[in-house]
């Protein structure tokens, strides 16, 4: 990815843009156990995937939502921030992890 | 230097996942100082392919915590004897090694850490411009203009070693004692039972055993899913990059965080320089010409005379990097399944150390003392390592 499409200023070069991290939903921190703040606080989904991340066009200061494949570096789509309010849509069906744990 | 094995055995008594540096390492000690030798050393690539051989192979035990500061000094210390240990030049020099300060809050933090080392024994000195410019001479103590150098961290036991000689004299070492390393075998997931592993699913098939190691850096998630474990560990993509041969001039390691540098020049002449993480979370080792632009115009802030020398080389490496800046290491939730883990851009000089504590680790069940404050549940006790004052220069 060398050139991000900003929804508000159009194709611009990624080096004018800040990584804000995936989108996660927050605990409500009055009913969660202390595990689940823990776990919201530090852990991460860290496996390659398909996943809705926060970015800023620097210069304009302008968050947006990106769905961003982070294995390939690839730009799914992007989304005006409000989305998130507005509730993201589901995730395409990624690849899955080569394996799990049976019992 | 190796023996081939054409076929995996049924069972093993240890499985160790990832054959780079950490890997084998942990394998050696475990042949060597436990009597363990019934182990299986699985590579899904080639040894030492991974951030064993994309680093840039710095030394050194100047950190910020005690418990890194121990934990480090003890690595210094077995890597002192380890080409004599392997028979098998590894190319240890040392060099010693300048952490640049540029700011007046950067000379406390160097203060900071002095006093730390010597606390625990480690030679490290807070010095003043004029030491830096009479350690390396050639050097715009201006910086362009627009960085000028105030003084330095001076870690005299500050060394460089050749990267792949270490991967092959643990693994060597390793072979000879009975350890089978096995490479294109990656593992494809684990058998529990009642929350105990009894097995490890690969491409060639089912392999019984009660303990797992797990040294995989950036591949951590990837594993780590397959057990539903979760961590804090993210990955970005670290690059790196070297010069054409010139003639030796610098003797020193230097690492400025203010111009996001590092560089040292090798035994065949090569300057090897890296800077800091990728800003975002990528699982690929592409290179970019934005990282070889920004490290250069910073080399050339330090050294304005190598303009004309040729970048020939750059790469990438997958850093699985935690919030702390200090490695996740030991024993996990899952009875038998250990971790190492968390290495992110700082992983090389650890090699000797994470080998000698894991090997005990896994061999008595308990962590070592000298991981305790990397442990895997330290971050649900709220209770961090904060190394990151020492560990990078991405700050």
């Amino acid at each position: 990815m060398k050139i991000l499409v900003c929804p508000l200023n159009g194709p611009r070069p990624v080096s004018e843009f800040a990584y804000g991290g995936e989108i996660r939903r927050a605990p409500d921190p009055d009913t969660c156990t202390d595990e689940e703040w823990s776990s919201y606080v530090f852990n991460r989904s860290g496996s390659p995937g398909l996943k809705y991340e926060w970015w800023c066009h620097v210069a304009s200061g302008f968050w947006f939502v990106v769905l961003r494949d982070t294995a390939r570096d690839l730009v799914i789509d992007t989304f005006p921030a409000d989305t998130v309010r507005r509730g993201l849509p589901s995730l395409p069906a990624s690849p899955a992890p080569s394996g799990k744990a049976a019992t | 230097m190796f023996t081939r094995h054409d076929s995996l055995k049924a069972g093993y008594d240890v499985v160790i996942i990832g054959a780079g540096g950490h890997g084998l390492a942990a394998a050696y000690y475990l042949a060597r100082d436990h009597g363990i030798r019934n182990v299986a050393v699985l590579e899904k690539g080639y040894l030492g392919g991974g951030n064993t051989g994309r680093n840039t192979t710095i030394i050194r035990s100047n950190y910020l915590t005690p418990e890194g500061v121990k934990f480090y000094d003890e690595s210094v210390r077995l890597w002192q004897d380890l080409g004599e240990d392997f028979d098998l030049n590894v190319f240890y020099s040392t060099r010693g090694h300048y952490t640049l300060a540029h700011t007046d809050a950067a000379m406390r933090t160097m203060r900071w850490r002095a006093e730390v080392n010597k606390h625990y024994g480690v030679r490290s000195e807070a010095v003043d411009a004029a030491f830096v410019k009479r350690g390396i001479p050639s050097i715009d103590m201006s910086c362009g203009g627009h960085a000028p150098i105030l003084g330095a961290l001076f870690h005299e036991p500050g060394a460089i070693a050749r990267h792949d000689a270490v991967a092959w004299g643990y693994g060597r070492g390793a072979d000879r004692r009975g350890v089978e390393i096995h490479q294109q075998t990656e593992v494809t997931g684990f058998r529990l039972l009642g929350g105990r592993l009894t097995g490890v699913e690969t491409t060639r098939g089912f392999i019984a055993t009660s303990k797992v190691l797990c040294a995989v850096a950036g591949f951590t998630p990837r594993i780590l899913d397959m057990l539903d474990l979760h961590t804090p560990i993210y990955v970005h993509p670290l690059q790196a990059m070297v010069s054409e041969p010139v003639k030796p001039w610098l003797d020193p390691i230097i690492v400025s965080g203010s111009l996001h540098v590092y560089v040292s020049q090798t035994a065949r002449g090569e300057l090897v320089m890296g800077a800091s993480l990728d800003p975002y979370e990528l699982h690929s080792t592409r290179p970019t010409l934005d990282f070889v632009e920004g490290l250069a115009s910073h080399m050339l802030d330090m050294f304005p005379f190598l303009s004309e020398v040729k970048v020939n080389r750059q790469w990438a490496g997958l850093a699985d990097m935690t919030p702390d800046f200090a490695p996740i290491m030991g024993v996990t939730p899952v009875e038998g399944f250990y971790l190492d883990a968390g290495w992110g851009t700082w992983g090389f000089k650890a090699t000797p150390v994470s080998g000698k504590t894991m090997s005990h680790t896994v061999a008595t069940g308990r962590n070592h003392p000298l991981i305790e404050g990397f442990g895997f549940d330290r971050f649900a006790r709220y209770r961090l390592t904060g190394e990151k004052g020492a560990a990078s220069v991405g700050h």
